[in-house]
């Protein structure tokens, strides 16, 4: 698993740019993933490798076209500081998975890194990184490998009732 | 116990008390699909075995991003949508009324106290009428349009007071950089942003819009004004309501308390390329400008074309800035058109377009080429929003972008006013 290592406030915009936004087929979207702003991801980014950010990963639109370009490029995870709420949402639903690390900034672009979910671990740079557990509710339909899959099976949603965060 | 205004709305929809903190299966009372991400969200829902939406009612569809449709596959994409609206029997208001926040707004779709979801961050903006709206994204819409209902994770809430009145040349849009430069862009992840005091009371609709509008740009999930007389008005104008009370109680917790002085705030502007990079216009005055763009559902209202106007005179703009204004909807244009505005603006060298998202949505027209600069009245700056990864954009107020069109560089409207 090789590291791409990107910044803070990484943008879906930046993910993919608006001019793609009529394309919904991930291996296509991924020929344009981060195109302007970091143009040989596409070209050499493999099945397996990860990306690793900083704080606010996925901000601004709610377009699901960013995880889905990730996903098409082979990336199933992404470690980053902190993730803004729609991408995160939007991953967990189509089955990219946002890990949290505060000690993302530590790990080095282009190092191996091995995630160890059970143990909530991720082993980098010769260093050992917590990551935060996955909420309850959202650890379901990651588990099941996104929303559709998780709903799939449902005939009806039992409303108002839950848990807390 | 004490509730916030959000805690109020999940408690009201759900008939029992809820807290920030609660996670749960909540039912919506409106849902919005637009050209860009709707054909995926209609996808989503085929899949999870949909056969029809949970009520056609409280369904909504238009096209803002790519119109008139800009290329094939968006014109295929629309074909598909306006189909399954068909089939459906949603309310399609297709290409003919504008910016689907606008619209969404005008017609009446988001009201106090309802929750209502659309799968464009922007959605946040419904919270001028006292929604608590929340932008999803198109996995989630497909569940939505199925059941009826979505997960939400009730948030905290950051309350913004902000008293005392505004200077000449000074509004809305100065007042939110400003509260964005402050909260960063990732300083109300997960939680809800709630508007008050005098100033906020003393804002029109359109200016609460504004201020709603780029809650996301902080990280928000809802930006929140509790409903008064004039929201009440608002409504009555456009459906049947009942006003009731709905506003945090007095000793409602908030997580955190910031309170901003109207009086002292100068025009502000965001550099590129991030939204929370705010600074005082008179720090960029004088950097050139290619393009200026006044429109949006942040900036695109008749209030938004009449502070233009009033900045303009009867001047003209520099002819070395391509100068393009777009109101955000067919209601908008009309009243911008009957005051005579649109003939002013076009006389002084501005293109005025039909009601549409545009240069905003960075992929169908206005684009910028590497080394231009843009400014604009719109929400986002971010590295190759607006065209090349190589332009950069800047965020103003309408006022200000009226002042720099006619300079040819960013200018402080307070000189040219």
């Amino acid at each position: 698993m090789r590291v791409w290592k990107f910044g803070d406030d990484i943008d879906t915009d930046a993910i993919i740019p608006g001019r793609f936004l009529t394309i919904y087929d991930p291996d296509e979207l991924a020929r344009h993933v981060f195109e302007g702003t970091r143009d040989e991801f596409a070209a050499q980014a493999a099945p397996g490798d990860v990306i690793v950010a900083g704080r606010n990963f996925g901000c601004g639109s709610s377009r699901e076209h960013a995880p889905l370009a990730l996903k098409g490029a082979g990336i199933d995870m992404v470690i980053a500081r902190s993730f803004a709420r729609i991408f995160y949402r939007n991953a967990i639903n189509t089955g990219l998975l946002p890990l949290i690390c505060e000690e993302a900034d530590t790990i080095e672009e282009g190092s191996e890194v091995c995630v160890d979910l059970e143990e909530g671990v991720i082993e980098a740079t010769g260093r050992r990184c917590s990551i935060e557990p996955v909420p309850g509710f959202f650890r379901e339909i990651a588990d099941a490998g996104g929303l559709v899959a998780w709903a799939r099976t449902l005939e009806e949603v039992e409303l108002c009732t839950g848990s807390r965060s | 116990m004490a509730a916030t205004i959000t805690e109020m709305i999940f408690s009201r929809t759900c008939g029992k008390d809820v807290h920030a903190g609660d996670v749960m299966m909540v039912p919506v009372d409106g849902a919005m699909i637009h050209d860009i991400t709707g054909p995926l969200a209609i996808r989503v829902f085929q899949q999870m075995g949909g056969k029809q939406v949970f009520d056609p009612e409280r369904v909504i569809m238009l096209f803002d991003h790519q119109v008139p449709a800009d290329s094939i596959p968006a014109a295929e994409n629309q074909a598909y949508m306006r189909q399954f609206a068909r089939e459906q029997g949603i309310h399609n208001y297709d290409l003919h009324e504008g910016v689907c926040h606008q619209v969404v707004m005008e017609k009446g779709r988001a009201g106090p106290g309802e929750i209502v979801v659309g799968t464009d961050s922007h959605t946040c903006t419904y919270g001028a009428a006292g929604a608590f709206a929340t932008g999803i994204g198109s996995t989630d819409m497909g569940f939505v349009l199925r059941f009826g209902a979505l997960y939400f994770r009730v948030p905290e809430t950051i309350r913004i007071e902000v008293n005392g009145e505004f200077a000449p040349f000074v509004g809305a849009k100065d007042l939110i950089l400003a509260i964005t430069g402050d909260v960063g862009a990732d300083g109300a992840t997960y939680r809800a942003l709630e508007f008050g005091g005098e100033t906020i009371a003393a804002l029109s609709m359109a200016g609460r819009m504004t201020c709603c509008n780029m809650a996301i740009e902080m990280g928000a999930k809802a930006g929140i004004v509790p409903p008064d007389a004039l929201t009440w008005k608002y409504m009555e104008e456009r459906r049947a309501v009942s006003p009731f009370r709905l506003m945090s109680d007095a000793d409602a917790e908030f997580c955190e308390v910031r309170e901003y002085d109207a009086t002292d705030l100068v025009p502000k502007v965001a550099v590129p390329h991030n939204v929370d990079h705010v600074v005082d216009v008179t720090e960029v005055a004088g950097t050139h400008v290619d393009q200026v763009f006044i429109g949006s559902c942040t900036n695109g209202r008749y209030e938004d074309f009449l502070d233009a106007a009033e900045v303009l005179g009867d001047r003209s703009f520099s002819p070395d800035v391509r100068v393009i204004m777009i109101p955000a909807s067919r209601e908008e244009y009309l009243k911008v058109l009957r005051a005579g505005l649109i003939e002013r603006f076009v006389e002084a060298g501005a293109l005025l377009e039909a009601p549409c998202c545009g240069p905003c949505m960075g992929g169908s027209f206005g684009l910028l080429a590497p080394g231009e600069v843009s400014l604009s009245t719109s929400n986002r700056n971010f590295r190759g929003r607006q065209g090349s990864t190589g332009a950069e954009v800047y965020l103003s107020s309408p006022a200000t972008a009226a002042a720099s069109a006619i300079a040819g560089e960013i200018c402080d409207p307070r000189e040219v006013g």
